[in-house]
């Protein structure tokens, strides 16, 4: 074969068009008008284990090395691009799924690298949809809209942005951390947990805005509250996690928030806590939908998410729960004023929250498969800080 | 030095050179050779160390290479090289000058700077001043010497020498500058030379690099165990493919010592390691 790369220097792209004829042919040809292609030509091949001989008639003649390929000699497949692999192995690495992985690549210690354990058939299309909803938070607030608060119910507004930024950090950090211990061959899930970190993270953006928006000061954190989202920040297994985090704690969330939205006094709270409650809803999803996968895999699942349940309420049986500030900054919120009857209002209107709650968490362990009387149960052991 | 245990010198001209010999070591001790390595921050202080007695074989660059063949005969001793990388045979080095500079042939860089890498670089240094020298233009006499020392003592295994003598071409700082082929590849695939910049003004005729040199009196056994591994590792295998990477090869070659003739006539003219031979040598004897 022979190849005539003109004016083309070897360094300039013509050592492709050398490259592809090795690939083709065993002996090849190569001449050129540029004065260093025997200089480089020569170095090149020595590299690469080609022969080598520069000819009387002013061009190279390239014999292919025995080593030419030899790099991809024990290569496979990373799984296929549609093809998820039950247990991918360590050494696939970072590659991305389907492609030639050379043998000898490195092994990365990903903790999480069983299908049953992570894996959720609706992953990809809650990341396309979590995608498709993004929102800016400079144009989906309207933070110019005018409004004035009395200062109290201002403070209550403040202090429940002051909570909600430190439970949504907690449910940035958990899908995190996890993110970085999954096989990236689950690629959906890999970035199901990434786009929920990232939620969170604008969600942390708009409560600190809305709580900075009156005030240059933000309001009250509990130790209690505190040591409730340490011991979910802390906790090494990723079902339990999710479980306490997703479906519990994101789970009681949506009602939450959905009741701010409603009884918001100003268009900025309202707007941010409907934004955030249409994002946990996803999150809640996809952990709904890959531990009902895992639990169908794996039946002593059900019961080692109860044990843990058990277990968190018993470690914060002592402490105090939701603060009472969180607490009486609902109530004033619900209450819209401080009338007497308005205020007995708003404290029916949190109780009903607290039953929704509830029954939210109920009908959501239902559908992972615990029996009603275990749901209910269950259901009433979760943290009084509702995350 | 217990004879059960096979000890290699190399040089520590860059922090991998640890993991190229801790992966070697690995992959002797899983074929059963009890195989170690001490780690010099020059040649000079590892050639001592060789006629010492403190290691069996040394990875030398050519100049140790010479410096050990000569002392060895000075002290009635015998050296050879054992192995040695196919990336070591048949290299060559490039004079070149800028496209726009007016210098055509090699007598045009009379009474002009030509930039050269470290002042015991075979490659960027001696071999090609040798060569000018041979084509009649005398080194400090004829023309200019810049040095761009980087790391002597490591005889030019660090590029950094090089790249400098190159810049400073390039910046108009020197009117030539010298380097090995292999890097002139490289400069130029990085962008440091830009093509149609620089011109090849002239080239040497090819010469040899590394080897594994053993000097009389090694452990056999260990020796042979040691060149036979060597000779057996394939680039096909992925547990030692990234070391061979690493390390700038794809086979390990027996050595030989024919592709050091225009180093020797190089180190002869300019007197390089004379006394340092001298010195070792008489301290064998």
């Amino acid at each position: 074969m022979h190849v005539n790369l003109l004016e083309t220097g070897f360094v300039e792209g013509g050592h492709l068009l050398v490259k592809r004829a090795l690939r083709l042919a065993e002996k090849v040809t190569v001449r050129g008008n540029t004065g260093d292609l025997e200089l480089h030509l020569r170095a090149w091949c020595r590299t690469q284990g080609h022969g080598f001989r520069w000819e009387p008639g002013g061009y190279a003649l390239l014999t292919r090395g025995s080593l030419a390929d030899a790099r991809w000699a024990g290569a496979g497949e990373a799984g296929g691009p549609a093809t998820v692999a039950d247990h991918p192995p360590r050494c696939w690495g970072l590659a991305a799924r389907g492609a030639v992985v050379e043998a000898g690549t490195p092994e990365f210690p990903f903790l999480l690298s069983d299908k049953s354990e992570v894996w959720a058939d609706d992953a990809a299309r809650l990341y396309a949809q979590a995608v498709a909803n993004q929102w800016d938070p400079a144009e989906a607030v309207p933070w110019d809209a005018p409004f004035e608060l009395p200062p109290e119910v201002e403070d209550a507004v403040v202090q429940l942005m002051t909570y909600l930024i430190e439970n949504e950090t907690a449910a940035l950090i958990v899908p995190s951390r996890f993110a970085a211990q999954l096989h990236p061959h689950f690629r959906e899930v890999m970035q199901v947990l990434a786009i929920q970190a990232a939620d969170e993270a604008r969600h942390i953006e708009v409560f600190t805005r809305r709580a900075l928006l009156k005030r240059n000061r933000l309001g009250l954190s509990t130790a209690g509250g505190q040591a409730s989202l340490k011991s979910l920040v802390e906790e090494p297994d990723f079902a339990i996690a999710s479980f306490l985090l997703s479906v519990l704690g994101e789970g009681t969330f949506l009602s939450l928030l959905r009741f701010i939205e409603v009884h918001a006094p100003d268009p900025v709270t309202a707007a941010v806590a409907r934004l955030a409650a249409q994002d946990e809803a996803r999150h809640v999803a996809f952990g709904l939908a890959h531990l009902r996968r895992h639990a169908e895999a794996d039946p002593g699942l059900r019961g080692r998410l109860a044990a843990a349940v058990q277990r968190r309420h018993e470690s914060l049986r002592h402490t105090a729960g939701l603060n009472e500030e969180v607490f009486d900054a609902l109530l004033l919120v619900a209450a819209g004023s401080w009338d007497p009857d308005q205020l007995r209002l708003g404290h029916r209107r949190v109780m009903r929250l607290v039953r929704d709650m509830a029954d939210g968490r109920t009908q959501r362990l239902l559908r992972l498969g615990f029996a009603a009387d275990e749901a209910a149960a269950l259901s009433e052991l979760h943290t009084r800080n509702f995350m | 030095m217990t004879e059960s245990v096979l000890l290699m010198g190399a040089v520590a001209y860059d922090p991998k050179v640890v993991t190229i010999w801790d992966g070697f070591q690995r992959y002797f001790a899983a074929r059963g050779l009890a195989f170690d390595y001490v780690l010099y921050s020059n040649y000079e202080r590892q050639v001592q160390a060789h006629f010492a007695g403190h290691i069996h074989l040394a990875w030398n660059s050519p100049l140790a290479w010479l410096q050990s063949e000569r002392a060895a005969a000075a002290a009635g001793r015998q050296a050879r090289a054992i192995c040695m990388r196919d990336t070591d045979c048949d290299l060559r080095s490039v004079i070149i000058v800028r496209s726009d500079s007016g210098i055509s042939e090699t007598g045009g860089l009379k009474g002009k700077r030509v930039a050269v890498g470290a002042s015991d670089s075979p490659q960027a240094t001696l071999i090609p001043l040798n060569h000018l020298a041979a084509s009649g233009l005398i080194p400090h006499h004829d023309f200019t010497v810049l040095p761009f020392d980087v790391l002597t003592g490591k005889h030019g295994d660090h590029i950094g020498g090089e790249r400098d003598a190159v810049r400073a071409l390039m910046k108009g700082e020197a009117d030539a500058a010298c380097l090995i082929d292999g890097n002139h590849l490289l400069f130029s695939q990085e962008g440091t030379i830009a093509p149609g910049t620089t011109r090849i003004l002239d080239s040497t005729a090819p010469y040899d690099h590394c080897n594994f040199t053993v000097l009389d009196g090694a452990p056999d056994a260990l020796v042979d165990r040691f060149g036979g591994l060597l000779l057996g590792m394939s680039y096909a295998d992925p547990e030692v493919r990234p070391l061979l990477d690493m390390e700038g090869l794809k086979q390990w070659r027996v050595g030989r010592t024919s592709g050091y003739a225009a180093l020797a006539e190089a180190v002869d003219r300019f007197g390089t390691i004379s006394d340092f031979v001298e010195a070792l040598a008489a301290r064998c004897t």
